[in-house]
């Protein structure tokens, strides 16, 4: 089943909630935010919402620009 | 009397903002954010990084305690905008935006018509719209009429740190405006942000300035000291500015006369 994901084609095997798709990505659904075909998901429909077919989906986080970071070392 | 920075429903101590770019690394950043003492950061919305696993997330090296402003950096439409606004909401929880349409890429300077249009409709939508604009003052009150909840004139082009290019015009955005200003983009070193605040801005912005100094964290003190010493200069009421000399001893009582 094909999806387009942050811009790029993705195979998926079949339809799956976005809550499986983060977790299918390894992804912290609070560290993120999801846009499914240009409306966003809101946190408490993750569960609920399922991506099908020739869906787009950007995921995104917030960045601060340049460099990427590591968490801080715990002290 | 305490002389806070009240942007719609919230007051802040501090009159001064920062980034989250270009730091070294996020331990700077911490101290920077600590020696600044600021109260908001920027942050900006990107698509996560599918092909790294294991780096952290921003959110873990930001104190806590700060208030996240996520912005729309890096977008050249409304549409853009919009939906990088919407996801900002979604991902910070907070209905507080930085609105950036950028127009050009080599200045970096905003496409207010975009801006305009954007900042309407994320107002509908309930938005707080803090939106990064020229210095131009029909634009901004155009932007105020929009509903936007502060205006944010830029001093000179973002990360460029020539400071306040035009003076006048920022006296003008603040004299007309019902809103809070805040000059963002441009602030080079300490004087940069002292004069922005002598002119009686309510706040100044800042990422690249502190970020980019040889001294990220002094730089970030240096800053603090500088918002707070242009604020009590401009509250003071400064002394006017003359062509001659006026004296300030006595003229009578000199002796050899």
């Amino acid at each position: 089943m094909k999806i387009r994901l942050n811009g790029e084609p993705h195979e998926l095997a079949h339809p799956l909630t976005v809550t499986a798709l983060l977790t299918e990505l390894d992804l912290d659904p609070r560290r993120v935010a999801v846009e499914r075909n240009l409306t966003v998901v809101r946190r408490s429909d993750y569960e609920a919402t399922v991506i099908e077919e020739g869906d787009e989906i950007e995921v995104v986080n917030f960045v601060g620009g340049g460099a990427r970071y590591r968490s801080l070392p715990k002290s | 009397m305490q002389d806070d920075l009240v942007i719609a429903n919230r007051s802040f101590r501090s009159r001064l903002i920062a980034g989250t770019g270009k730091y070294s690394s996020s331990e700077i950043m911490r101290l920077a954010h600590d020696a600044a003492e600021v109260e908001m950061i920027t942050v900006a919305v990107r698509r996560v990084d599918l092909g790294a696993r294991g780096s952290g997330s921003l959110l873990d090296a930001i104190d806590p305690r700060l208030m996240i402003l996520p912005n729309t950096a890096g977008c050249y439409t409304a549409l853009d905008a919009i939906r990088t606004a919407r996801l900002g909401r979604e991902n910070g929880l907070s209905e507080w935006v930085k609105l950036e349409v950028i127009g050009d890429e080599r200045t970096l300077f905003p496409d207010n018509e975009a801006l305009l249009e954007a900042t309407r409709v994320l107002v509908k939508e309930g938005f707080i719209v803090l939106p990064y604009t020229n210095d131009d003052p029909v634009v901004c009150r155009k932007l105020e009429d929009a509903g936007a909840a502060a205006v944010m004139p830029l001093g000179a082009p973002i990360g460029s740190g020539l400071g306040i290019q035009n003076r006048n015009n920022i006296v003008i955005i603040k004299e007309q405006a019902s809103v809070p200003v805040i000059v963002d983009a441009g602030v080079g070193t300490a004087s940069d942000a002292a004069l922005a605040m002598e002119l009686g801005v309510d706040g100044v912005l800042m990422n690249t300035g502190i970020a980019g100094a040889g001294d990220a964290v002094a730089m970030a003190e240096a800053m603090k000291l500088a918002v707070r010493a242009g604020r009590l200069a401009y509250r003071a009421g400064r002394i006017p500015r003359k062509r001659y000399a006026s004296a300030s001893s006595p003229l009578e009582g000199v002796i050899g006369g």
